[in-house]
C-alpha cells in the first residue's frame, strides 16, 4: 500500500507550524488564519481519502482489517531491540485521524472568529498546528517509544496553549500544573515502556499485540510482587494514560486547563488530547486483555467507573460553565475507560472495545460542539459564570439550537449520536459486571442533569444584567457549530462495529431494547429534574443543595482534591523532603565546589610572592636552573 | 693563534668575565649597573666566539663575523634600554629596581 499521502497528513501541520512560527512577525494575522485553515483542510481531505481507501478498498483481507505498517529503524539499542519511526494504519488509527482532522479543522475555522484582534493571533495558529501535528503523530505511531515522543509533544503544545494568555497569573499556574501533573504520570508510562522493552525485547505494537506472540503467551515467565512483570508494566502505562486522560486521582489539571482560550479547550481538553489515554489502552488492548487474565484491564475499568461518577457529581455543583464541561469531559473519559475495561476480545465479546471507540468518536463531536458553544456564549457576554448568564436564547438562536443538540446528544436521547455509543457501553457493562452497569446508568442520569442545568442556566431562566446587548457570533464561529451539530445528529448511525472491533474482524450489533429504554429513561429523569430546578428562576435548587449540606459543599470544592495535593506537595514534599535536600545541596555539594575554589585562592595567595616583579629574582632563578641542569649534564657525561 | 697563551687560559678569563656580569646583574639595584653587567656578559661571549674561531677553526671567519653582529645588536639594545631608563626616570625620578616592581602588573 502506498502510504505517502498518510505521511503528508501530519507533515502539513508541521510545515504550517514552521512557517507561522518562523515568520511570526512578517505574516499578517488575516493571512496566518487562512494558512492554518488551508493546511488543515488539505490534511483533513487526505485523512478522509485514507479512511475511505482503508475501510472500503484495501483494508480488508478475508474479512479482517489488516494492520499496515511502514517504518524505518531510527535508533538501535541491541540487535533485536530498536526504536522505529513510521506510520501504522489500522481501524482505530484511521478513525482517530478523522476525529483529529474534523475537530481541529472546526476549531481552526472557529478560532478565526474567536481570536480576532488578539495580539498573538499568528502565534496561536502556530501552536494549534504544532498540536495537530503531534496528535497525528501520536495516532499514527508504530511503537511505544514513538507514541511516547508524540505524547510529550502534545503535552508541550497543551502547555503552550493553556498558558496562551501568559499575562494572566492563573493561566500560567494552570499551564504549569497541567504540565507537571501529566509529566509526573508520564514517568509511570516511561517505566512501563522500559519494562516491556526489557522483558519482551520489542517496542512494536504489532509484535506486542499479537495474541499468539511470545510477549502475550509468556507473560507468566517473570513475576514481581505477586504479579507478572508485564502486568506491572501495563499498570504503569495506564498511569501515563490516566494522567493524560485526567482519570482519578490525576485529574486535577483538567479543570484548571480551562484557563486557555475556549477553542483550545474544545480541541485539546475535550476532543483529542485527553482521549490519548483511552487510545493508548485501546492500542495495547490485546496485551491488557490477555496478560494475567486482564488484571490490568480490571483496574482500568474501576478507575474509569469511579472517575465517571466522581466527575459527574462535581460537575453538578460548578458555576463556571467551562469547568462544568471539563468535569463532564472527565466523566465521559471515565466512561470510555470503563467500556474498555469490560471488553472481551473476540467477535461480539469485544463490544466494550468498540463501544469505547464509538463513544470516543461521538463524544469528540458533541463535546467539541459544547465547548465551542460555550466559547460563543463567553465571546458574547465576556464571562464564564452562570450567574452572569440567562435568557440568551433570544439573542443567540444558532448557539442555542446547537447547544441543545449537543446537550441532548450527551444526555443520550435517541436518535442523537451520544445515545448509540452510550447504549453500547451500558450493554457491554451489563454483560460483564452489574455493579459497573449501575454506576454507568447513574452517571448517565447525572450527565443529563448537569448538562441541562447549564443549558437552562445559559439560555433560559432570569435574564442576566448585560451591559451591552449580547449578539450572535459571526459566521466563522457559527459555521463550525452547525457542522458539528450535524455530525452530532448523524454520527450515531455509522455502523461502527463493522469497522472497529478488538480483533479487527468486525461484527454486527443489535439494539438491546430494554437496556436502551432504561438508559434513555435515566437521561430523561435527569433532564426533567433540571427542568424543574433551573428552567424558571426558583428556590428549589438552593433548597435541595442546602438539604444535601456537606455533600454539596465538598462537591463544590471538588472534594478538596486540589487542597489535598497542595498539602502533600507544599507541606510534605517541599517542607520535609525538598528543604532537607536543599540543605544537603547547600552544605555538601555546594560546599565541596566552593571549598575547591577557596582552596585554590588560598594557595595562590600564599605562593604569589614568587612573582615578585623584580627582574633580578627571575634572572637568579633562571641562572640557578641553568647551573643545576649544567651540573646534571656534566655528571651524566662524566660517568 | 697567540703564541704562549693557550685556549684554556683565555676561556678561563672569559668565564670569569661572564660570571662577574651574572653577579652584577643579580646583585646591582641600579638599572644602569644592570645594563653594564649585561654588556659584560655579552662581551665575554663575543671574546669566546673570536677565540674559538681562532684556535679551533682558523681557516674560516664565521665566529669573527658573528661577534660583529653581536656588537651591533648589543649597541641597539643598549640604546633601547637607555631610552627606556631615561623615560622611566622622567616618570618616577628613579632608576632603582625596587621602585619599578609595579611594572609586573
Amino acid at each position: 500500500m502506498n502510504l505517502n499521502h498518510i505521511i503528508l497528513i501530519p507533515l502539513i501541520p508541521l510545515a504550517v507550524f514552521l512557517i507561522l512560527g518562523l515568520f511570526y512577525n512578517k505574516i499578517k494575522p488575516a493571512v496566518s488564519g487562512y494558512v492554518g485553515v488551508l493546511g488543515l483542510l488539505i490534511s483533513t481531505s487526505l485523512a478522509f481519502y485514507s479512511a475511505y481507501n482503508y475501510f472500503f478498498v484495501i483494508g480488508k483481507t478475508e474479512g479482517v482489517y489488516q494492520t499496515i505498517v511502514e517504518k524505518t529503524v531510527w535508533m538501535n539499542f541491541t540487535d533485536s531491540l530498536h526504536i522505529d519511526m513510521g506510520i501504522l494504519v489500522d481501524p482505530i488509527s484511521v478513525m482517530m485521524l478523522i476525529v483529529v482532522s474534523v475537530i481541529s479543522l472546526m476549531v481552526h475555522i472557529y478560532s478565526r472568529g474567536y481570536m480576532k484582534g488578539d495580539p498573538g493571533y499568528t502565534k496561536y495558529f502556530a501552536f494549534l498546528s504544532l498540536f495537530t501535528f503531534s496528535m497525528y503523530g501520536l495516532v499514527l505511531a508504530t511503537n511505544l517509544f514513538q507514541i511516547y515522543i508524540f505524547w510529550e509533544l502534545v503535552g508541550v503544545s497543551s502547555y503552550l496553549l493553556i498558558g496562551y494568555y501568559y499575562t494572566k497569573e492563573s493561566a500560567v499556574a494552570a499551564a504549569k500544573k497541567a504540565f507537571v501533573v501529566t509529566r509526573f504520570a508520564d514517568l509511570g508510562f516511561l517505566i512501563g515502556i522500559l519494562i516491556i522493552g526489557y522483558y519482551t525485547g520489542t517496542f512494536d505494537f504489532e509484535t506486542l499485540n499479537n495474541p499468539e506472540g511470545t510477549s502475550i503467551l509468556n507473560w507468566a515467565s517473570t513475576s514481581f510482587m505477586g504479579l507478572s512483570a508485564l502486568t506491572w508494566a501495563l499498570v504503569l502505562i495506564f498511569i501515563g494514560g490516566a494522567g493524560k486522560s485526567a482519570m482519578f486521582p490525576l485529574h486535577i489539571w483538567l479543570p484548571d486547563a480551562m484557563e486557555g482560550p475556549t477553542p483550545v479547550s474544545a480541541l485539546i481538553h475535550a476532543a483529542t488530547m485527553v482521549v490519548a489515554g483511552v487510545y493508548l489502552v485501546a492500542r495495547l488492548f490485546p496485551m491488557y486483555y490477555f496478560i494475567e487474565d486482564g488484571f490490568a484491564l480490571n483496574i482500568v475499568a474501576f478507575v474509569g467507573a469511579f472517575t465517571a461518577l466522581f466527575a459527574a457529581v462535581i460537575a453538578i455543583t460548578q458555576t463556571d460553565i467551562k469547568r462544568v464541561l471539563a468535569f463532564s469531559t472527565m466523566s465521559q473519559l471515565g466512561y470510555m475507560m470503563l467500556a474498555l475495561g469490560v471488553s472481551g476480545y473476540e467477535g461480539h465479546e469485544g463490544l466494550g472495545y468498540m463501544a469505547s471507540m464509538f463513544h470516543l468518536f461521538t463524544h469528540a463531536m458533541f463535546k467539541a460542539l459544547l465547548f465551542l458553544c460555550a466559547g460563543s456564549v463567553i465571546h458574547a457576554i465576556h464571562s464564564n459564570y452562570l450567574k452572569d448568564m440567562g435568557g440568551l436564547r433570544k439573542y443567540m438562536p444558532i448557539t442555542n439550537i446547537t447547544f441543545l443538540i449537543a446537550a441532548l446528544a450527551i444526555a443520550g436521547v435517541p436518535p442523537l449520536a451520544g445515545f448509540w455509543s452510550k447504549d453500547e457501553i451500558l450493554v457491554a457493562a451489563f454483560e460483564h459486571n452489574k455493579f459497573l452497569y449501575i454506576i454507568g446508568l447513574f452517571v448517565a442520569g447525572l450527565t443529563a442533569f448537569y448538562i441541562f442545568r447549564i443549558y437552562f442556566g445559559i439560555f433560559w431562566g432570569k435574564e442576566g444584567a448585560y451591559k451591552n446587548k449580547p449578539h450572535e457570533s459571526p459566521w466563522s464561529m457559527t459555521t463550525p457549530l452547525l457542522i458539528l451539530a450535524f455530525l452530532s445528529i448523524v454520527g450515531g448511525f455509522i455502523p461502527f462495529s463493522e469497522f472497529i472491533s478488538a480483533d479487527q474482524a468486525g461484527f454486527e450489533t443489535h439494539m438491546n431494547y430494554p437496556l436502551a429504554a432504561i438508559a434513555v429513561f435515566a437521561g430523561l429523569i435527569g433532564i426533567g429534574l433540571s427542568w424543574l430546578f433551573y428552567k424558571k428562576e426558583n428556590e428549589l435548587a438552593d433548597k435541595f443543595a442546602n438539604r444535601l449540606g456537606v455533600l454539596f459543599t465538598s462537591a463544590f470544592h471538588k472534594f478538596y482534591f486540589d487542597e489535598l495535593y497542595l498539602f502533600v506537595t507544599k507541606k510534605i514534599l517541599f517542607n520535609i523532603i525538598a528543604r532537607s535536600a536543599a540543605r544537603f545541596d547547600k552544605k555538601y555539594v555546594d560546599g565541596t565546589m566552593v571549598g575547591i575554589g577557596n582552596q585554590t585562592v588560598n594557595t595562590s595567595e600564599k605562593i604569589k610572592g614568587l612573582q615578585s616583579g623584580k627582574v633580578q629574582d627571575y634572572a637568579f632563578a633562571f641562572i640557578a636552573g641553568a647551573v643545576v641542569i649544567a651540573i646534571i649534564f656534566i655528571y651524566i657525561w662524566t660517568n | 693563534m697567540i703564541p704562549g697563551i693557550s685556549i684554556y687560559e683565555i676561556l678561563t678569563v672569559t668565564s670569569i668575565l661572564f660570571f662577574i656580569g651574572v653577579y652584577g646583574f643579580i646583585t646591582r639595584t641600579n638599572l644602569i649597573s644592570i645594563l653594564i653587567s649585561v654588556e659584560l656578559m655579552l662581551n665575554a661571549s663575543v671574546v669566546n666566539f673570536v677565540i674559538i674561531n681562532k684556535y679551533l677553526f682558523p681557516e674560516v671567519l664565521q665566529g669573527v663575523y658573528f661577534s660583529i653582529f653581536i656588537i651591533a645588536v648589543a649597541a641597539a639594545e643598549t640604546a633601547l634600554a637607555v631610552s627606556i631608563i631615561i623615560n622611566l626616570y622622567r616618570q618616577i625620578s628613579s632608576v632603582e629596581v625596587k621602585d619599578i616592581e609595579t611594572m609586573k602588573y
